[in-house]
């Protein structure tokens, strides 16, 4: 009877449209995939892009306005046999703060029905796991961010969930508790819990998983493994170029960051752009100078199937523009790249 | 769009039944451990104004004269609405916006399986319970501070019992509205702006049948659903006169529809405000 409800997929979303009331648009317009069993799933997108609100609809606290969901073969409607499969490790501290940290492991199962014997077991181990068991009997408030954290993913596996959601789950952490909790989500994925983690940290997102899907607007942009989503990224390779400009000369290709055609602007750092566009790379785009940035000093990136062939020939161009090579990098794009790619530079409200 | 369809208002599918009741069981027993820990903080709350009230208005003012004697009496029906009012309110009202709000805590709770309408009902459930407990401590303590002057009849303890426990849905209502539409840094504000008028306009110091000579406000403590509950206690409660007959009071039968219609009404308000705040 399990096995038939089981299918392969965790979450099943078929055209899946949230609409609030009195917004413009859609905060989910018609988005459709299929996240597979044992997998650790990554949605990125920029802030509002839709993240939360699909998470929202997957965990049961946003009703879909059209559209079909399932997740563990339980239809979304369904709320009281979804809620069973699913955990929610929340970006923010929502711990029952009225109680000890213990207790709260142990209520949160009493909610699933868990049995008493079980529940007191389990809480126990969890703890010890986590390293909380030395502050079992503390009330929460005076749980510091790393450890609330830590308490929220004991509180979600205490009803031993078939997917868990991790909202954001490193956002506020130090570079400790991060590595332990990807340890902890790695762990739980080879015991076959399917991973649902919305983040804007790439790096996070390479890391830890299988597939990733980037949002925006609403719509689900592309949906792949990050090997196969670097890929979009024009040419396999990547040359970053940081230059001096003659007698410190502005970089003034920031006028790419606003959409114009820096090739119209005036001044050696539009030479110099123009004089790399001539040579044989796929994509070249002037980089935005930070605020802090030196003056003087004009950042590109080549993108080229062979980006190390291009190397004497960008030298050559630097130099015939009177300007110095100050740095000049050769990589391979990085899930950054492909995600600024695909939705942009422009801040998020 | 039968997305949207609430899916509360679905027929429980088989086997989830027993694990919903299961989950709200849990949740009142997590209520009620937090208020057993803060016991003495639930007394504070919930007796400090009654019995200064009883004191000074059931003992000072007739003993000094200013009251008449057996003022006492008439006076504590309104006590104990008072009493079971505020208890029952403040079980639901700043716990459930400071969950909705701020913390979210309420979250966690949300994700039990459970409808989402069994964990409000748990609350009011859990609210009146809080407003019953404080009725029982307040007869003991209302009989020993008020000593010559606690009149209370026993003819209609049924009655009483049946009046209590409506005053006590009616504050887990109201609270319950409060606590869902009030932002939680507005709650001080919602006190003061809303629970103060309606303390002193629910007929809680008076009897309702003495205000012929001010017939706009006798009008206006009918709008107060306080006004039923202490009417009603004080039918119920006061001595009977030499011949047999009741205090003078609104009529009962009155009193139960003021008092059943206001609590349904918060209640079906509370419910929505909820669904609404919980489910986006």
């Amino acid at each position: 009877m399990e096995a038939a409800v089981q299918g392969e997929s965790a979450v099943e979303v078929q055209d899946l449209v949230k609409t609030y009331p009195k917004a413009e648009g859609n905060a989910v317009d018609g988005v459709s995939f299929t996240i597979r069993r044992g997998e650790i799933f990554g949605l990125l997108g920029p802030n509002g892009a839709g993240k939360t609100t699909l998470v929202g609809v997957l965990t049961t606290a946003v009703q879909p306005s059209s559209g079909a969901v399932r997740i563990a073969g339980a239809d979304i409607a369904d709320a009281l046999r979804v809620k069973p499969r699913i955990a929610v490790l929340p970006q923010t501290n929502n711990l029952d703060r009225s109680l000890k940290a213990r207790e709260v492991l142990t209520y949160h199962a009493a909610y699933h029905g868990v049995p008493k014997a079980e529940r007191e077991a389990r809480a126990d181990r969890l703890l010890a796991e986590l390293g909380l068991a030395d502050r079992a009997k503390e009330k929460v408030p005076r749980y510091s961010g790393g450890m609330a954290q830590r308490l929220m993913l004991a509180r979600a596996l205490m009803h031993d969930p078939d997917v868990l959601f991790l909202d954001e789950p490193t956002n506020n952490l130090d570079p400790q508790s991060r590595y332990f909790l990807w340890d902890r989500i790695r762990e739980l994925n080879e015991r076959g819990v399917t991973i649902v983690l919305t983040t804007h940290d790439m790096n996070e997102a390479e890391q830890l998983c299988d597939r990733v899907a980037v949002v925006d607007h609403g719509k689900v942009l592309v949906l792949d493994t990050p090997d196969e989503l670097k890929k979009i990224i024009p040419g396999g390779g990547l040359l970053e170029l940081h230059a001096a400009l003659p007698g410190g000369a502005p970089a003034a290709t920031d006028a790419a960051a606003d959409g114009a055609d820096p090739t119209l602007a005036e001044g050696p750092a539009a030479d110099l752009l123009r004089r790399l566009r001539a040579l044989d790379a796929k994509q070249v785009e002037p980089l935005a100078t930070d605020g802090d940035g030196e003056s003087g000093i004009a950042r590109f990136r080549l993108f080229s199937d062979d980006a190390g062939a291009l190397v004497p020939a960008v030298i050559e161009a630097v130099a015939q523009e009177g300007a110095q090579v100050r740095d000049l990098r050769l990589s391979t794009p990085s899930l950054e790249d492909v995600f600024i790619h695909l939705t942009g530079r422009n801040l998020r409200p | 769009m039968t997305a949207a369809v609430t899916t509360t208002t679905r027929p429980l599918p088989a086997g989830t039944s027993k694990l919903a009741m299961t989950a709200f069981w849990a949740i009142l027993r997590r209520d009620i451990l937090v208020t057993a820990r803060g016991f003495v903080a639930f007394l504070i709350q919930a007796f400090m104004q009654p019995l200064l009230y009883l004191y000074v208005f059931g003992v000072v003012l007739p003993k000094i004269g200013i009251a008449v004697p057996g003022y006492g009496g008439l006076l504590l029906p309104g006590i104990v609405t008072l009493t079971v009012f505020l208890a029952s309110v403040q079980g639901i009202m700043l716990p459930l916006a400071l969950d909705l709000g701020f913390t979210r805590e309420i979250d966690d709770r949300l994700l039990a399986p459970t409808p989402v309408g069994a964990i409000v009902l748990e609350k009011v459930l859990f609210a009146t319970l809080r407003g019953l407990i404080s009725a029982a401590i307040l007869f003991p303590l209302a009989y020993w501070i008020l000593g010559d002057e606690y009149l209370v009849q026993s003819g209609s303890i049924p009655l009483m019992a049946v009046l209590i426990v409506l005053t006590a849905v009616l504050g887990s209502a109201l609270g319950l509205v409060f606590g869902t539409v009030v932002p939680s840094e507005h709650i001080a504000l919602a006190f003061a702006a809303l629970f103060t008028p309606m303390l002193f306009t629910g007929c809680l110091q008076y009897p309702w049948a003495s205000l012929h000579s001010l017939p706009v406000f006798r009008v206006i403590t009918l709008f107060n659903p306080l006004t039923y509950s202490a009417e009603g206690l004080r039918y119920a409660m006061v001595p009977l006169s030499e011949n047999g007959a009741h205090t003078p009071s609104l009529a009962i039968g009155w009193v139960l529809v003021g008092l059943i219609g206001f609590a349904a009404l918060f209640f079906m308000l509370g419910l929505r405000s909820f669904k609404s705040r919980a489910i986006r």
